[in-house]
């Protein structure tokens, strides 16, 4: 077990040393950085001496991969691809584009999204079991057809109108919430409510589908027919036999997502107006600053890792036949 | 008129001529056509795909472009001909020109006085506050409060001309079709009303704006409808980019294993451990600042948006092969360990024709599968990233523009619903058939659901 | 533990009564089961023969109420105790299921809770019908256990179903279903997964339970040596009609039907065998291994070889049969592959006509593959289901580049489709078309097609019915004698060897435990392992 750990951890190196590779070459190669000073000053400043000025002010002066003209290990390390990509790795993010240190905003920043994203993910998961353990109750009649039938007309529906339409009602016509905001202090639940429901509902479809399906299948394997023999009644089976065999699927399918809470949701974030990394990596997204960007997709390519890391884990706690070795 | 060829248009009919050879090549396997046959042999399914079909036919319609010859004026005494600068398509045509009837701004569905008061002179020529007239509602009624009557009287003759088109369309069809097995029956009603539908909207259009316009005036029905050939050109051409890379990738890596597998294996878990959305808009983002740094290169504003939609493609197949590979891998451990692959290596038959004839044709139904099911969430996946700020370009109609455009509106009073209805409804509409398409396909060729039934 | 307890019927007397038992398919209504009627006397094994697809295993599971929901109940009636079960409310049924009717099923490793400590398993039926809860529970599930022969019952009580052996989760099973004393025991194929050693060794404790609990036990089973062995009546099942019943000795004697003759000629002769052929070595094995590596630590170094395939040596001459016997994971498939050079050997050699082959590189190989041939145990994946069957047998003339016009290819395709017993228009064909014997008789003829002088047999009957089984194997005799083709046969069942083979190979973990000439084998075997084998075979 420890060993696997150990040689999880190993293998998630070169998969971050990929991920920075991808990233430097999408932001430095493919554009240069002459091409993003253009862009970033717009057309009227556009002159040699602007462009140098600007990658002066942001250390992009440098050459990319080796610097000839410095010496010994500064050949290296003096060079674009040092300094914003290698980095990276002591988790030292730098400055953003505007002039930001990027790891206390992420630092002050991935709190709000968790409070938003953490209880969406739980409650979500509680009723879409419940949901989809209700639809198998009644499989095979008319109450499943239909629910199937909504859980997939739920499912057609833009998360974006799940966001407006609740903001809509409740928020504007009901005015039970505000509609949107975040204040640490006092009441915070009243900001949390709205968008931890919308994010509830807009879930429900795919999600107690794809449970309902995980539910079937274990439902026609060999073993519930023995409990059907014992003389179990359908709901020990349900609970007793089906559930905690399907909990293994939705495990693999769930715990890779939690490291990623941290991350929030770009779309919640920024509607409800959260302070939160969803909202900032969108942020940098308008204003086109890439160094937040790059720094955001190696935080979450190492959530992901942790997340797979995780799966692995908890599969040996939900799944007796299989040991990590 | 000169006939404009955009890219997505050209790759779009190539991609329907390769989808029709493609089934028209299968159609001899009879356990693929059992297949097709039970997918539409639910009356659900033959419902679901005559939507589909008639959403891909506008957006076929809609990528016949074309630049209008433009009438020199009488001083100018050459024989060279202009053309207009705006690409129209024989969509627009078929709608009868829905889309050229701008108004100000904001008008309310059936509204004959625009939903903003602008300075304006009565009758005697003074000066006031009030609700203009719209441009293009109402012009040939001599009262307002005719208006219930005409639209009813309207709709009714509107309704007649659609039930001939829907006899001219179906009777044919039916007469090579009447001893079919499948539930005809069922697409014939969907496409009548479509048809009937179609035919009211384009007539009633002519006197009013059936959903009302938008805040520079466009008539929001027109522009849902353009989102068509968007949503139906993403779904398809970002799967369609997809594909090659992931089917390459992932049954390769299944077939020969070893280090090729690593490699695939290591592919694509550093492309699915990056967060799918950043990679996405910091791609557009860069080539946003390629089309900006080389303005020279598009003749005509159109063209810099379809590369734009284009390159949208290519990023949402390039950065999404991963599932697909994972799967197809998978399927491909388990093919290679199969008699009849074991069975072609003890005959010495090569690699390529192992792959070829063995491996590739008992993968197609992951393919389709997957074709299916992200055609939907790739619709989808366009209204979030046009809200974002990295979808599609702002000139091109699209589904997710319109939702971006409207969000803020729904606070004002009285509410602006109706850009966000018309979105909604077409959207829905789409990925729900879609959706439920997907589910039969993968009831049909899935063999874990079709093995469940066959035990049963 | 008392309530469990009641007293033991009288041996004899009928505890489950079927009547005119109908189950019809619920969309189509065409029937499955039509009309059977038997009953289940204390204290006997009424055994239910037949082969797959017969209505059999449909019977035990409309006995207690547990049909998919594709198949119906369309009439007839199952009484026990006076009660007629089809009257019974859900609820009064689930008292009767596991409490005076109970059910084993064929296999143990998925009809068990995969999540679940075997002992808790076995406790929840107590549960469900007894008021037995905490360490008197427990202790009573050990006892069951013990019963059953179940080692170390203590221990075992919280392994998982994956930590057993196949026989030890086939007797938890058994012990679930006699944990509350009911009247009636249905076994539906309880031993058909099981290795043969096993297999005895599971029915003679069924067998033993009959007795010592005046248990009505149904057996259901397609093989009749199982039914030779351990029931006292049976009665043949075919498509969906019981067609004859009697009691074993009269049916072994005197079957009435000439499918119950076909059934009981598949049982082996084990007094007549095959003389052995011309001694011109064909294949020479010597010292073969084939080791797989096993990964561990860090950075995953290979630490250890799972020794699949441990230095064998074995001779097949000109026109041979040589019987490859063994149970699973005892690493004959993996020689059979090695020999198609279709898995790297680790040591020793292989020698055809005198030449060695192994390791030889896909071209250099290629000659070979002309000559040795294979088919492989399940017919319904070792054809590819998007092919006609002409392109199946065509590919290897194809690829070994017979040099044969197009012409000339597909006359011989219809010789071979006949000579296989198949129709020449059956070509154009697609395999699911096919039922599992007519595929591999297709197989056959793909093998057949590139003239080989050896062909590899990996268990190709394994998978079909033993009516089926006995023709193929005839027609497999019948190309050696035409073509002087030689076999490598690789079986788990010693039974089908007699009429087959010349030599027998005997494999246990890797090693060639003993061989020799059929007769020898099977009449004074040495080694243990060959004689426990041997008396695992039915006889007649």
């Amino acid at each position: 077990m420890f060993a696997y750990i150990v040689r999880r951890l190993l293998y998630a190196i070169p998969i971050l040393i990929g991920v920075n590779l991808l990233t430097f070459t999408l932001f430095f190669v493919v554009n240069s950085p002459d091409d993003m000073a253009a862009s970033q000053l717009g057309d009227k400043y556009v002159t040699p001496e602007a462009i140098a000025n600007w990658k002066q002010k942001n250390g992009y002066d440098k050459p990319l991969f080796l610097n000839s003209q410095a010496a010994g290990v500064g050949q290296v390390t003096d060079t674009i691809f040092f300094d914003k990509s290698v980095r990276l790795f002591a988790f030292d993010f730098g400055r953003s584009e505007s002039g930001r240190d990027i790891t206390t905003d992420v630092a002050t920043r991935m709190w709000p999204s968790l409070a938003v994203a953490l209880p969406t993910f739980l409650v979500g998961i509680g009723v879409n079991i419940c949901v989809a353990l209700m639809v198998v109750m009644f499989r095979g009649t008319r109450l499943d057809r239909g629910a199937v039938f909504v859980f997939v007309a739920l499912m057609s529906i833009s998360y974006l109108f799940y966001i407006i339409g609740g903001q809509f009602l409740v928020a504007k016509t009901w005015r039970l919430v505000p509609i949107s905001g975040f204040h640490t202090e006092g009441q915070v639940w009243k900001f949390l409510v709205l968008p931890v429901l919308v994010g509830v509902v807009a879930g429900i479809g795919a999600g107690a589908r794809w449970y309902r399906t995980l539910f079937l299948e274990e439902a026609n394997q060999d073993y519930v027919r023995t409990a059907r023999a014992k003389g179990c009644s359908e709901l020990s089976i349900l609970f007793r036999h089906i559930l905690p065999n399907a909990l293994i699927p939705i495990l693999t399918g769930v715990v890779v997502l939690i490291p990623s809470l941290f991350m929030g949701s770009l779309l919640i974030e920024s509607f409800f107006g959260i302070p939160g990394l969803g909202s900032y990596m969108l942020d940098a997204i308008n204003s086109q600053d890439f160094a937040i960007v790059r720094s955001m997709v190696f935080i979450g390519s190492i959530l992901y890792i942790v997340g797979l890391l995780l799966t692995d884990i908890s599969y040996t706690w939900a799944d007796p036949r299989v040991r990590l070795s | 008129m000169k006939p404009v060829l955009l890219w997505s248009d050209a790759l779009i009919f190539l991609l329907v001529i390769s989808l029709a050879l493609f089934f028209w090549r299968l159609r001899h396997d009879p356990q693929t056509r059992e297949r097709w046959a039970e997918v539409f042999s639910s009356r659900l399914g033959m419902v679901a795909f005559t939507i589909i079909a008639a959403y891909i036919l506008v957006a076929l319609l809609d990528s016949l472009h074309f630049r209008r010859a433009l009438e020199n004026p009488e001083s100018l005494a050459t024989q060279e001909v202009f053309y207009d600068n705006k690409v129209s398509s024989v969509f627009d045509v078929l709608t009868g020109g829905m889309g050229d009837r701008f108004e100000r701004t904001y008008s309310a569905p059936f509204a004959l006085l625009s939903f903003e008061k602008e300075n304006i002179k009565d009758a005697s020529g003074r000066d006031i506050r009030d609700f203009p007239p719209l441009r293009h509602a109402g012009q040939h009624l001599a009262h307002p409060d005719e208006r219930t009557a005409d639209i009813l009287v309207k709709s009714v003759s509107a309704l007649l001309w659609g039930l001939l088109l829907c006899a001219l369309v179906i009777t044919p069809q039916w007469l090579l079709l009447r001893g079919s097995a499948l539930p005809w029956a069922a697409s014939w009603l969907t496409q009548g009303v479509i048809l009937c539908a179609g035919a009211w909207t384009v007539s009633i259009s002519h006197h009013y704006h059936i959903l009302g316009t938008d805040q520079g005036g466009a008539d929001v029905l027109y522009q849902s409808l353009k989102g068509i050939r968007t949503g139906v050109l993403l779904g398809t051409l970002a799967t369609l980019v997809m594909l090659p890379i992931a089917v390459t990738l992932g049954v390769m890596a299944g077939y020969f294993k070893g280090w090729v597998d690593d490699v695939v294996q290591y592919l694509y878990t550093t492309l699915s451990s990056i967060p799918g959305i950043l990679l996405i808009a910091a791609s557009v983002l860069l080539f946003q600042v390629y089309i900006d740094l080389n303005p020279d290169f598009f003749a005509v504003g159109m063209e810099k948006a379809d590369a734009k939609f284009i390159a949208l493609c290519f990023i949402l197949g390039v950065t999404s092969w991963s599932t697909l590979c994972r799967l197809i891998r998978a399927e491909t451990l388990k093919i290679s360990q199969l008699g009849y692959v074991q069975a072609a290596h003890a005959f010495g038959v090569s690699h390529s024709r192992i792959l070829g004839r063995h491996v590739l044709p008992n993968v197609v139904h992951i393919i389709l599968i997957t074709f299916v099911l992200d055609f939907s969430a790739l619709v989808l996946a366009e209204a979030v990233l046009s809200y974002i700020g990295v979808g599609v370009d702002p000139s091109m109609g699209s589904w997710g523009n319109m939702i971006n455009g409207a969000r803020s509106e729904l606070s004002r009073e009285p509410t602006i619903w109706w850009t966000l209805t018309g979105a909604f409804f077409f959207m829905f509409i789409l990925v729900l058939a879609a959706n439920l398409f997907s589910d039969l396909v993968r009831d049909a060729f899935d063999p874990r659901t079709s093995l469940r039934r066959a035990e049963a | 533990m008392s309530e469990a307890q009641h007293s033991r019927p009288a041996p004899g007397t009928v505890c489950l009564q079927v009547r005119d038992l109908t189950v019809t398919l619920a969309d189509t209504g065409a029937a499955i089961v039509k009309g059977v009627s038997f009953e289940l006397r204390a204290g006997k094994v009424f055994a239910l023969v037949g082969e797959s697809g017969s209505g059999k295993s449909v019977t035990s599971l409309a006995a207690m109420r547990l049909l998919p929901d594709a198949l119906r109940i369309s009439g007839g009636s199952v009484d026990v105790a006076g009660q007629d079960l089809f009257g019974l409310s859900e609820a009064r049924m689930q008292e009767v299921r596991g409490r005076r009717v109970a059910m084993i099923f064929q296999n143990a490793m998925s009809a068990l809770n995969p999540v679940q400590t075997v002992g808790k398993q076995v406790a929840e039926t107590l549960q469900l019908h007894t008021r037995l809860r905490g360490a008197a529970l427990r202790e009573r599930v050990v006892a069951l256990f013990r019963e059953v022969g179940i080692p170390d019952p203590e221990q075992r009580f919280d392994f998982f179903p994956h930590q057993l052996s196949g026989g030890q989760q086939q007797r938890v099973m058994i012990a679930m279903a006699l944990a509350c004393e009911p009247d009636v025991l249905i076994a539906d194929e309880p031993t058909t997964a099981l290795d043969v050693t096993i297999q005895l060794q599971v029915l003679n404790l069924i067998r033993e339970l009959t007795r010592s609990r005046q248990l009505a036990v149904l057996l259901i089973t397609h093989d009749m040596g199982v039914v030779k062995n351990t029931a006292d009546e049976v009665a043949v099942m075919y498509r969906g009609e019981l067609i004859e019943r009697a009691s074993v000795e009269d049916f072994f004697q005197h079957p009435q039907q000439a499918y119950s003759q076909r059934l009981i000629d598949a049982l082996p002769d084990l007094t007549q065998f095959r003389e052995a052929a011309a001694e011109a070595p064909l294949l020479e094995l010597q010292e073969v291994k084939v080791h797989f590596p096993i990964r561990r630590g860090l950075l995953q170094r290979v630490v250890d070889y799972t020794r699949a395939v441990d230095g064998v040596s074995l001779t097949i001459g000109r026109g041979e049969t040589y019987a490859l016997v063994g149970e699973s994971g005892s690493g004959k498939s993996t020689l059979g592959r090695a020999v198609l050079n279709l898995e790297a050997i680790a040591g020793g050699q292989i020698r055809f006509r005198g030449e060695a082959i192994e390791g030889l590189g896909r071209n250099a190989m290629l000659p070979y593959r002309k000559q040795i041939q294979v088919i492989f145990q399940n017919p319904f994946s070792s054809m590819n289901p998007r092919m006609t069957v002409g392109d199946i047998i065509a590919e290897g003339m194809i690829s070994l580049g017979l040099g044969l016009s197009e012409e000339a290819r597909r006359e011989r395709i219809q010789a071979l489709l006949q000579r296989v017993q198949l129709g020449a228009e059956h070509a154009n064909r697609y395999p699911h078309e096919f039922s599992g014997g007519q595929l591999q008789r297709i197989a056959i003829a793909r093998a057949l097609a590139v003239d080989p002088e050896l062909i590899i047999c990996d268990e190709p009957t394994s998978a079909l019915d033993v009516s089926i089984r006995a023709e193929v194997l005839e027609l497999l005799a019948e190309l050696q004698r035409e073509f002087g083709v030689s076999y490598l046969f690789i079986t788990h069942d010693l039974s089908i060897v007699p009429g087959l083979a010349h030599k027998v190979g005997v494999m246990q973990r890797g090693k060639l435990v003993e061989q020799g000439t059929a007769e020898q084998i099977l009449t004074a075997p040495a080694h243990p392992y060959t004689q426990e084998l041997l008396a695992a075979v039915p006889r007649l």
